[in-house]
């Protein structure tokens, strides 16, 4: 059976809320489905104890998640956009973060704070951005970023279930996109990343909607006599590099690509670290593939025209091959 | 609410005597550099700590600022492991970890303190929405001072635990002091209770250096509380005879006020009132004499206690197996 991206994240928030009582929806809007209607439905199915909506008021919604993980509920905040995380920085950054190490192992923050991020439609620069590049910089959060229906299904439990805070960013591009969910499909382990394509001239390395990019470069690539790989990071903090350096030790090349900037980016990080496990091994810089140093542009022609794509990858590939 | 004993009073005179102790020798380990980093002493606050603790069982969550030694003492937690935090040492609350600033104690129902003013009290309303989330009967209480009402937070907080009803106990120690700045410099609102009326949260404004009062006015506030009443805001007006942090020099207090400071001590006036009420000075005395040989004690033992390996710096940041001693 296939299901919307929407749909299957709301499947998974049942299936948990089901599962577990201390499972709690709060955010603004979620009663009502929340802005996308991803929660729709689940008011009225566990009550309206366990959805909640609340004030816009990131800071206190945030901070009343992690006190309520610290005792006993296991919280799903909706934060509506990526771009309003930073008004709850303050929490995630210097509380559910710390929690565990700062009190020497005695509490710990089992919280999810679903978000969702990217460009598209026009939403313009306060509703468009891709700010996870933030989060990898801080020790004790987990950050994952899923790249379909099915492996968002198979993350949103592992996050819900793993124990410590987890921001977990959904692309708006993606919440339309079909998939069929296998019965009974084991839930991938956080810090996994998957190898979507198998190749052997360049390893592409792509999360969340860039998946999509790489694995139609990847296609160009192949009409061009190019094998790519394409790796499916899913989960940016922790990242797993052995999945990594494994597919560069065989391809010998790499291209990040995400449509968070360039500057600062996941990609920068990726890149160091190839550069300094992987040395021996590469035949070519590796390069990266972002966005422009812009801010996101209103008009369609103008998004358009700043949003990376399958095209900039292959134009990354061919520079690499010379 | 039934008033405390004669033998209720004596016990919190030597809780008051304890914290006073206790960070007059943070104030001199910090002073001969064995206390890393810097500490915030409560010094001249002690009755809020000590008068609202007095109605908290191990269960209650209490979160604190970055002045929190007093609260988590009068919560009852250990002083020598207490000590042995604030020192920076393996037997420590925290086990080091956490210092001055990030005092936890989860089995005493000590949740948190944190160096970002204003940064606990939506924790607080958190704690009391899994309590009522999970039926419990649990409070839960969040100490700040005056310098917090300037926060976002602050506001978005007391909102959301009036639209809840959550059990949560707001306990504002106004001391006067924003850091260094006066509170008629950071605020036009002279009064912190004032914020509560518009989102129709009972509030009270109280002398916060007299225990009795604190102990009265907190002791209904907690009640109603556990009786389901939703949040309160309890003003304590208390004076900061401490620097900002232990080495402030102050040159923003006049000497005149300086010189003042001694007339506003809540261990001076509970033991003029336990003189009035017929207690020997020198039972007192000896109160305050036991007191000083306990802390000396427990603030030896901790000196004593052993430093964090090195080789554990890595330890403890993902509470999931499968990501121990992950590097990003």
């Amino acid at each position: 059976m296939e299901f919307t991206f929407i749909e299957i994240l709301r499947r998974a928030l049942d299936e948990e809320m089901a599962r577990d009582p201390a499972v709690h929806l709060l955010g603004e809007d979620v009663a009502a489905g929340g802005a996308f209607g991803v929660t729709r439905g689940l008011e009225q199915k566990f009550g309206a104890q366990r959805v909640r909506n609340t004030p816009i008021s990131e800071a206190a919604i945030t901070g009343l998640a992690t006190g309520a993980a610290l005792c006993g509920l296991k919280p799903v905040l909706e934060i509506m956009f990526i771009d309003f995380a930073t008004l709850a920085l303050d929490t995630l950054v210097n509380q559910s973060a710390k929690y565990r190490y700062m009190s020497g192992g005695q509490l710990a923050v089992p919280l999810v704070v679903r978000t969702q991020a990217g460009a598209a439609g026009g939403a313009a620069a306060q509703h468009s951005q891709s700010l996870e590049a933030w989060f990898i910089h801080v020790p004790g959060l987990v950050v994952v970023a899923p790249a379909s229906p099915a492996e968002a299904y198979g993350l949103l439990k592992s996050a819900i279930r793993l124990g410590d805070p987890v921001l977990f960013v959904e692309h708006k591009r993606l919440y339309t996109m079909k998939e069929a969910l296998a019965e009974g499909a084991e839930s991938p382990p956080i810090g996994k990343a998957r190898v979507a394509r198998t190749g052997t001239d360049v390893t592409l390395i792509a999360y969340s909607a860039m998946v999509q990019s790489a694995l139609e470069a990847a296609e160009e690539l192949a009409r061009a006599g190019v094998s790519a790989e394409v790796i499916d990071l899913r989960t940016l903090l922790p990242l797993d590099m052995p999945t990594i350096a494994a597919s560069v030790a065989k391809t010998h090349r790499a291209v990040i690509a995400h449509e968070a900037v360039t500057n600062g980016g996941i990609g920068a990080e990726i890149a160091a670290r190839i550069g300094a496990e992987c040395f021996d091994e590469l035949d070519a810089p590796v390069l990266r593939v972002g966005c422009p140093f812009t801010p996101i542009p209103f008009a369609p022609e103008l998004e358009r025209a700043l949003l990376p794509g399958s095209g900039d990858i292959v134009r990354a590939v061919r520079a690499q091959l010379g | 609410m039934a008033a405390p004993t004669l033998n209720d009073c004596k016990e919190m005179y030597a809780r008051l005597w304890r914290i006073r102790l206790f960070e007059g020798q943070v104030q001199r380990l910090a002073g001969a550099g064995e206390i890393p980093g810097f500490p915030h002493l409560s010094t001249g606050q002690e009755a809020v700590a000590v008068g609202v603790c007095a109605h908290l069982s191990r269960e209650d969550a209490l979160f604190t600022s970055h002045r929190g030694h007093g609260h988590v003492l009068a919560k009852g937690s250990d002083m020598q492991a207490t000590m042995a935090e604030i020192l920076g040492r393996q037997d420590g609350l925290c086990r080091g970890r956490g210092g001055s600033m990030h005092l936890v104690d989860a089995a005493n129902g000590v949740l948190g303190a944190t160096g970002v003013v204003g940064g606990n009290l939506a924790l607080a309303a958190g704690a009391a929405w899994a309590a009522q989330a999970r039926g419990e009967s649990r409070v839960s209480v969040v100490f700040f001072g005056d310098g917090a009402t300037g926060a976002g937070a602050f506001h978005e907080t007391i909102n959301l635990a009036v639209l809840w009803r959550l059990p949560v106990l707001f306990v504002c120690e106004n001391n006067g002091y924003a850091e260094f700045t006066s509170r008629d410099e950071h605020s036009n609102v002279a009064n912190v209770s004032k914020f509560a009326a518009p989102y129709a949260m009972p509030a009270q404004t109280i002398d916060g250096n007299d225990l009795l009062a604190v102990h009265a006015a907190a002791g209904e506030a907690i009640a109603g509380r556990r009786k389901g009443e939703g949040p309160y805001l309890l003003e304590c007006m208390t004076y900061r005879m401490a620097g900002h942090y232990v080495g402030d020099a102050q040159r923003y207090r006049s000497k005149e006020e300086l010189a003042a400071m001694q007339e506003k001590c809540p261990i001076e006036r509970l033991k003029r009132h336990l003189v009035e009420r017929g207690v020997a000075p020198a039972e007192l005395d000896a109160i305050g004499e036991r007191a000083k040989q306990e802390v000396q004690q427990a603030v030896e033992r901790a000196r004593a206690a052993p430093r964090p390996d090195p080789a554990t710096v890595l330890e403890g940041v993902y509470s999931a197996a499968s990501l121990a001693g992950i590097q990003g």
